[in-house]
This record gives structure tokens, sequence and C-alpha cells, in this order.
């Protein structure tokens, strides 16, 4: 039978629909495995209220577990604790990055994301900090569009929540 | 108790389906693809919101109803969001006057209902308060820049805050649900909000230069399901699908 960190290993082989190069399990939004036998609970939470690939993270979580042997699978939504972009570990940052990504570079508790004092993001290409923000508002809800004034290039910026 | 917990989850979730479902008609049409995938993120994260009330209102009915059931096979006469939520859309600035109106009320709303002492809203409401952190940020920055852009804009506005403001009174009104919710640790009192709101949106009509009609009273009858002419022409499109083909799945 499996353990708690075995299916953590297993779910870490899926990755994130909208952002393939970072796991689900590194994203943060599989918080708690319980397991009785053959019957297992998954725990997940939304990164958004709103997020459009919950319903396949569940699928492909689903998936995964059946093949692995689990008959009895139940996959639960939850919204508390709020994920938070804190969540994301340092070499999940950095496959970001790599990824074309800028990552957040604050934590929620300095609180600057609230009041927009923030400092100027660093462009994932180029590394320039002479970047604006174009809309706070990106390609999906995680994300806000941003453009570095040196390359040019718009980018993502995964936003601090 | 059980009854009030349904009755105003519901009503939490229909304000939030129905002002999403009128944001979304924004999409493709944005004033620019810039706002127009900003105002469809932030309908995005309210359809969420309105899925985790429904399906908890759904649960606490207890009738083997689903969340997809009470947003596509209830009529108007049965929906209790906001009046304000089904206003027309209007242009940009009425959009975003509107919204403001809103996104002020609602970050001091799910604020409170954070602390509430039924663990699944609360669990709501946290998540929601990030969000809305994002959407007031947006909206109330437009109104501050339509305000003080050229005469168009702030007429418009203007005009916008005076076909909009007698929704307002309504975000406040109560009913026997909240005062049984209220009483345990559930639901929020909504006068203890009201002044912290009036400052607020004083404060941000005053950088928008924007006066506050005069109204002789403030439209009601949505926590009796009454509605404005507009909610069933919103049913009409966002049920039709589901209706004429119920047992669909995809």
């Amino acid at each position: 039978m499996h353990t708690k960190e075995e299916v953590f290993a297993l779910l870490s082989e899926i990755p994130d629909p909208e952002i393939p190069v970072i796991s689900i399990v590194e994203l943060g939004v599989i918080r708690e495995i319980l397991i009785e036998g053959t019957h297992i609970e998954v725990f997940i939470t939304p990164t958004y209220s709103g997020c459009p690939a919950m319903k396949q993270m569940e699928d492909d979580v689903r998936k995964k577990l059946s093949e692995n042997g689990f008959n009895e699978i139940k996959s639960t939504i939850i919204y508390s604790p709020a994920w938070t972009t804190d969540w994301l570990s340092e070499e999940a940052k950095l496959k970001l990055q790599n990824y074309g990504i800028a990552p957040p570079e604050e934590t929620t508790s300095d609180k600057s994301f609230l009041t927009n004092s923030k400092k100027n993001i660093t462009c994932p290409r180029c590394k320039n900090k002479n970047t604006v923000m174009i809309s706070q508002f990106g390609s999906t809800a995680c994300k806000a569009l941003y453009q570095c004034k040196e390359c040019l290039e718009a980018f993502d910026y995964f936003k601090c929540i | 108790m059980k009854d009030s917990l349904y009755n105003y989850t519901l009503r939490l979730g229909d304000t939030s389906l129905i002002l999403a479902q009128r944001l979304s008609e924004w999409t493709g049409h944005g004033p620019f693809l810039e706002e127009d995938l900003a105002l469809t993120n932030i309908a995005l994260d309210i359809f969420g919101r309105a899925k985790g009330l429904l399906e908890y209102a759904a649960k606490k009915e207890g009738k083997g109803r689903t969340e997809d059931d009470l947003a596509f096979f209830r009529s108007d006469r049965e929906f209790f969001n906001l009046l304000i939520t089904e206003q027309p859309n209007g242009d940009y600035a009425k959009t975003m006057i509107r919204q403001s109106i809103i996104d002020c009320f609602d970050l001091l709303f799910y604020t409170e209902l954070a602390k509430s002492k039924d663990l699944t809203l609360a669990g709501i409401a946290s998540k929601s308060v990030k969000e809305i952190t994002y959407h007031k940020r947006h909206s109330f920055s437009w109104v501050v820049r339509f305000g003080n852009g050229t005469e168009e804009s702030f007429s418009r506005l203007q005009k916008g805050l005076n076909e909009i403001w007698a929704y307002s009174g309504e975000l406040f009104e109560m009913n026997e649900d909240d005062h049984n919710l209220i009483k345990e640790g559930i639901a929020v009192d909504l006068d203890s909000l009201k002044q912290k709101w009036e400052l607020e949106i004083k404060e941000l009509f005053e950088k928008a230069n924007l006066v506050i009609p005069e109204t002789l009273f403030m439209q009601q009858g949505s926590r009796k399901a009454l509605h404005s002419e507009y909610l069933g022409y919103i049913l009409a499109e966002m049920q039709s699908i589901p209706r004429m083909h119920p047992n669909a799945k995809w």
C-alpha cells in the first residue's frame, strides 16, 4: 500500500494544466491526503475561486491514482486556508522564471501588494528591472501583464496573493 | 436556523452569479484588449465565488440539488440577487461606477464574513478577500481616471452614478435571516459596515469630482425575489442551453 509521502510523490508527476513546468504539488494546491486501505481522499484548494483549471486538476489526480491501484478516490475542494503564493517553493519560482513567467517577488506578509507600492518586477528574459505594469489582470487569473522597457518583451507576472 | 443559512447563502450566491454573468457580457467587447482580459478575469473570480456559495446552499437545502440546478433551473421569482447586479452595464464608465460601489461593499463584507463561525462561509470569504482587493483597486482607479479625464468621460461617469445610485441602499438591507444568523455569529451585521462604506465611497467620489445624486427613495425588492425588468432576460440567456438539453454532459 502507498504511504502519504508516496502519493505526494505520485502527484508531483502531474503538471499544472496551465503552467506545465511546475507540478500541482509545487504549486501548493494539494493540501492533504487521507488514506484508508484502498480508499483515498485528496484535498485540493483553488489558486483563484474561479480557476478554470480546477476540474482538469481533479481529473488528472483521479487518473493518476486509479492507475496506481486506488479504487475509491474522493477529491474535496477546500477554501481555507486560502491559497497563497507564499506556498510556491524557491525551486518552483526558479522554474517559472526560466519558463518566462516572472515569479512573485514579495511575500504576502509585507502587504505592499495591497497598497500597490511594489518594487519593479524583474524581466524574466533579460533580468532588467526597468519594467512597467500593463494590466493587473493577465492571461490567467493568477497573473498580471508587464512589459520590459529594455528588451520590450511583454511578460506574465505571477501575482502575489 | 437551517433555513436561514440556506436563504443567506443562496442570496450571496445569487448576487455573485448575476454580477458575474452581467460582467461577462463585456467579454470580447472591452474597450481594449487588456481591459477585456481584466474584466473577464474579474467575472471569473466572481463566478468561482458563486459556485462555492451555491454548492454550499444546495448542501444546506438538503434536497439533492446541485449548484448547477440552482443556477439553471430556477425562475426570476426564486432569485435573491441584489438589484444593482442585474442593472444593464451601460458604457464602461457606468460598469466601473457600479463595480466600485459593489467592490467597496464586498471588501468590507467578505473581510467580516471571513470571521464567521460557519467555517465554509469563512473559507469562501477569506479566499474572496484576496481577489476583491484586486477588483477594488481596478474599479477605483477607473473611476478616478474617468472623473479626471475629459468632459465626456466625466459626464458619462456622473450619468452612470445617477442611474445606479438608487440601487446602493439595498446593499445594507437585512431581514430575519440576517438577524437569526447574526445571533449565531454566522452572518455579518450590515449596519456595522455602512459608515465605513460611506466614508470610502465619498472619498472616491471626491477624487473623481462626482456629486451623489439626490434620490427620493432607494430601490428594494430582491430580499423578496422581486426584480427589475432586466433579470428575466439575463436568466433567459444564461439558462437557455441547460434548459434545452437538461441532461447534457460534457
